[in-house]
C-alpha cells in the first residue's frame, strides 16, 4: 500500500501569556491508502492538534513551526504546509474532511440540514451539479411544445451557462434578485436536494426526505453525528479525519456509528485518521495505532500487535488502566506534564517504572522493532 | 446482610407547563415506579443510556428532588423493618404505618430532619468543573458541610478537613487554593472529600469518572474502593460506562426509560444478560482486544422513545428484536428468575 499522507518532523507551538506551549515536537506519521489509523492518548497529548495541523486549522496563538506534510490528493502530491490558502480551501472538504467530537456545535443552528449539506456540494462539486442541471434543461427543451415555454427554458440555459463560466458576475447576482425570473434557481435546488437525500440515505438516516428540512436541534446526538458524517463524505474525500466522533454519544449509539464508519470505509474507500482516547474503540475499528504522549508519538504498530505485545512503558500502563473484571486496576502515577516546560529527554521518564540514566538526557529516536512495529524508547 | 435503603414504588414526574396560565399539559416520567433494595456496604451500579432517568433516580433517593410518589426507607432498625414491610404489603392505612413513615420515610422529611439526613447521605456529581464554587478556597469548600451541620469549628474543623483531604490523596499544600488551580482528577478528589467529610454512610456517585482521562479514571476507581473499605460506605454508582461499573459494583441494575429492566449480581449479569435490552447494551461495549473483534449482533436500531409518552406495555417493545404480541399490551413485572437475578421481560415469565 502506498502512503496517502506523510507527516515529517511536525512541530506545533502555542504562544500563550504563560509561555510557549510545545504542543507537538517532531511527529512523524504515515497514513496509507484505505487504512484506518488510530491515534490514542490522554487529554492534551496533541492528538487533536495533529489532526488539525493536517488541514492547517490550528487556532491562534498556535503556529506550525516546522516539518512537512505531503498529501497525495486529486491534483497530485502537495506539501500542505507550503501551498497557499486558496489551494488549501480546495482540498479541505473535497480531499480531506473532518468530523468533530461535538456534532451539535459542528452544525449551524440557523440552517436546515439540507442547506448545510448542499453548501458542500456547491463549494466543491459546483461544475458537476450545474452540468446536471443543464442536461435536464436540454431534455426539457426537446420535450417542450409551447413557444413561450421554450423561450423560458433557453433563458434558463443561458443563465446556467453563465453560472458555469463566471459564478460571481454582477448580472447573475441581479438576476437572482428579480422575482419570477429567479425561479430558475428551483432546478438547482431540486438537484441539490436529491443529492443530499442520497447522501443522508448512505449514512442510514431513517426518513431522509423529512430530515433534509429539519434543523439540527430537532435531531438527537446520534442523528446529528450522522448528518456530520454525510457532510464529510459528500465529496468522497481521500482522507477523513475523525476527532473523537463517538465520545459524546451513548454506547448503543456509538456502536451504531462505528458500524456505519466501517461500512462507509468499504464503500467510499477513504483512509481514516481516527483520533480517540478510548482503547476499546481503537481495538474495534482501527488497522494501525499510534500512541501519543505529551506531544510525541511513542509507539506505532498494527492493532493486534500493539494489544498483544505493547513495548513502550506508557502503552503498557495505558492498557493496564482499562478496568477489567477480576484484575487489579493499575493506574499511572503522577500527572501529564505541563507542556510549557516539558521534561528533558524522554517526556515520559518522570512517570516511567523502567527509568534509566539516559532517559532524562537523550530524547529516544523512533526505532523499528519488527516490520510494522516502531517504538521510541531507550529500552529497545 | 442488613438492608440500608428500601425504595418502594418511587416515581418522579417532571411537569411540562404551557398554554393558558401555564397549566400542566404533560409529564416527563423520568422515574416510573421503581422498587429497589440496597444492602449495607455494597456498591450498587446503575447503568443505562442518557435520558433513562439514572441521575433523577439518584437525586431523588437522597431527596435533592421531591419524589412524586413512593417511599424511601433509610437505615431502619431490623425489627422495625419487618413490621413496616408487613404493614406496607397489607396495604392498610393504619395509624402505626403513618407513624413509622413519618419516622423513617425520607419522602416525608422536611426542615431540620432533612438537614440532619444530609450528614448520612451525600453525592458526588459528574462534572467537577461546575460542582465546585470557583470563588471559594478548598478549605472552605470541604469544610462547609461541617459548618452547615454544626459538627465542628475552629481548629477541629481544620483538622477534620485536612484529615479527609489526606484520605483522598491531597494535602496541606492544597488548603488555600482555588478550584481553577486543579486538574479535573484533583477537582473530583475535592468533590469526594466534600462528600465524605461528614462521615456519611451512603454516597451517590453520579458518573464521577466520565469527565476524566483513562489513567486518572483508574486512580479514582481505586480511591473509591479504598474509601469504601476504610469508611464502610455504601455506594450507588451511576454510570453509562459499563466497564467501569463492572469493575466497581457488586450488583448492577439496568435502566430503560425510567424503569429497571434487569437486576443481578455483577458477574452474573455480565456473563449472561437476559433482558433483550441488556443483551444489546452489553454487546455494544467496545472490547479493548482486537482479536475478539467478533461478529456482534447488529447494533440497536432507532432511538430511545420520549419519556413523555412512553410506549404501551413493555417500554422496550418497539425496538426489541424478540417482541411478542403480549409485549404491546401488558407491562412485564420485575421478577426473580433465580439466584437474585431479576428480569422484567415476558420471555422469562
Amino acid at each position: 500500500m502506498s502512503n496517502l499522507l506523510n507527516i515529517k518532523d511536525l512541530v506545533v507551538r502555542f504562544y500563550t501569556y504563560e509561555g510557549v506551549v510545545k504542543a507537538i515536537e517532531g511527529v512523524n506519521l504515515d497514513v496509507k491508502e484505505g487504512e484506518i489509523l488510530g491515534i490514542v492518548g490522554e487529554t492534551g497529548c496533541g492528538k487533536t492538534v495533529t489532526g488539525l495541523s493536517i488541514v492547517r486549522l490550528i487556532p491562534p496563538p498556535g503556529k506550525i513551526e516546522g516539518g512537512t506534510i505531503f498529501f497525495k490528493g486529486k491534483n497530485g502530491l502537495v506539501n500542505l504546509l507550503r501551498i497557499d490558502e486558496s489551494a488549501l480551501k480546495e482540498i479541505r472538504g473535497r480531499d480531506i474532511s473532518l468530523i468533530f467530537q461535538e456534532p451539535s456545535s459542528a452544525l449551524n443552528p440557523v440552517f436546515t440540514v439540507g442547506e448545510q449539506i448542499s453548501e458542500v456540494f456547491m463549494q466543491h462539486r459546483r461544475k458537476e451539479i450545474i452540468e446536471k442541471v443543464l442536461e435536464e434543461i436540454e431534455k426539457d427543451i426537446q420535450k417542450a411544445s409551447g413557444r413561450l415555454h421554450i423561450k423560458v427554458l433557453r433563458l434558463q440555459r443561458k443563465i446556467y451557462r453563465k453560472m458555469l463560466e463566471k459564478p460571481n458576475s454582477i448580472s447573475l447576482r441581479i438576476v437572482s434578485k428579480i422575482p419570477i425570473v429567479r425561479r430558475y434557481q428551483r432546478r438547482l435546488k431540486a438537484i441539490l436536494r436529491k443529492e443530499t437525500i442520497r447522501m443522508l440515505k448512505e449514512t442510514g438516516i431513517p426518513d431522509p426526505e423529512k430530515v433534509v428540512d429539519m434543523y439540527p436541534h430537532e435531531l438527537s446526538g446520534g442523528m446529528q453525528q450522522r448528518v456530520v458524517i454525510a457532510m464529510a463524505l459528500a465529496c468522497n474525500p481521500k482522507l477523513l479525519i475523525a476527532d473523537e466522533p463517538t465520545t459524546s454519544l451513548d454506547v448503543t449509539v456509538q456502536a451504531q456509528i462505528l458500524h456505519l464508519i466501517r461500512d462507509l470505509r468499504k464503500k467510499f474507500k477513504s483512509s481514516i485518521l481516527f483520533i480517540t482516547h478510548d482503547l476499546g474503540v481503537i481495538a474495534e475499528l482501527c488497522d494501525r495505532v499510534a500512541v501519543m504522549y505529551a506531544g510525541n508519538i511513542c509507539e506505532i504498530a498494527d492493532v493486534e500487535e500493539l494489544f498483544k505485545r505493547p513495548l513502550h512503558p506508557y502503552t503498557r500502563a495505558l492498557l493496564e488502566s482499562i478496568p477489567r473484571p477480576g484484575k487489579e486496576l493499575k493506574s499511572i502515577p503522577g500527572t501529564v506534564p505541563n507542556l510549557i516546560s516539558p521534561p528533558s529527554g524522554c517526556r515520559f521518564h518522570p512517570r516511567c517504572p523502567y527509568i534509566m540514566q539516559i532517559c532524562s538526557k537523550v530524547k529516544p529516536e523512533m526505532k523499528q522493532v519488527t516490520e510494522n512495529h516502531f517504538v521510541a524508547c531507550h529500552l529497545y | 446482610m442488613t438492608i440500608l435503603l428500601e425504595i418502594i414504588g418511587l416515581k418522579k414526574y417532571y411537569p411540562i407547563k404551557g398554554g393558558f396560565f401555564k397549566r400542566k399539559i404533560a409529564e416527563v416520567k423520568a422515574v416510573d415506579n421503581i422498587n429497589l433494595r440496597i444492602e449495607k456496604g455494597e456498591c450498587f451500579g446503575l447503568v443505562g443510556e442518557s435520558g433513562c432517568g439514572k441521575t433523577t433516580f439518584g437525586k431523588t433517593i437522597i431527596r435533592l428532588l421531591q419524589p412524586t410518589a413512593g417511599h424511601i426507607y433509610f437505615d431502619v432498625p431490623t425489627d422495625v423493618r419487618e413490621e413496616l414491610m408487613k404493614l406496607e404489603h397489607s396495604n392498610s392505612n393504619s395509624q402505626r404505618l403513618r407513624e413509622l413513615r413519618e419516622k423513617y420515610d425520607l419522602s416525608t422529611f422536611k426542615g431540620r430532619k432533612l438537614r440532619q439526613l444530609r450528614r448520612k447521605m451525600q453525592i458526588v456529581f459528574q462534572d467537577p468543573y461546575t460542582s465546585l464554587n470557583p470563588r471559594m478556597l478548598i478549605k472552605d469548600i470541604v469544610g462547609e458541610p461541617l459548618k452547615v451541620q454544626g459538627l465542628a469549628r475552629g481548629k477541629e474543623l481544620k483538622d477534620k478537613v485536612l484529615n479527609i483531604l489526606n484520605k483522598v490523596g491531597l494535602g496541606e499544600a492544597h488548603l488555600y487554593r482555588y478550584p481553577h488551580e486543579f486538574s479535573g482528577g484533583q477537582r473530583q478528589r475535592i468533590a469526594i472529600a466534600r462528600a465524605l467529610v461528614t462521615n456519611p454512610s451512603f454516597v451517590v456517585l453520579d458518573e464521577p469518572t466520565s469527565s476524566v482521562d483513562v489513567s486518572v479514571r483508574a486512580q479514582l476507581l481505586n480511591l473509591f474502593q479504598d474509601l469504601q473499605k476504610e469508611m464502610r460506605l455504601t455506594y450507588l454508582f451511576i454510570s453509562h460506562d459499563l466497564s467501569v461499573v463492572e469493575c466497581i459494583s457488586d450488583r448492577v441494575g439496568v435502566m430503560y426509560l425510567g424503569k429497571i429492566v434487569e437486576l443481578a449480581s455483577t458477574p452474573e449479569l455480565y456473563k449472561e444478560p437476559l433482558h433483550p435490552y441488556s443483551m444489546i447494551l452489553f454487546s455494544s461495549i467496545p472490547i479493548p482486544d482486537p482479536t475478539v473483534r467478533r461478529k456482534r449482533p447488529p447494533p440497536l436500531k432507532g432511538e430511545v422513545p420520549s419519556p413523555i409518552n412512553p410506549p404501551s406495555g413493555c417500554r422496550f417493545h418497539p425496538r426489541c428484536p424478540k417482541a411478542m404480541d403480549i409485549c404491546r399490551r401488558k407491562e412485564p413485572k420485575l421478577l426473580d428468575v433465580g439466584n437474585g437475578h431479576f428480569v422484567a421481560c415476558h420471555l422469562f415469565h
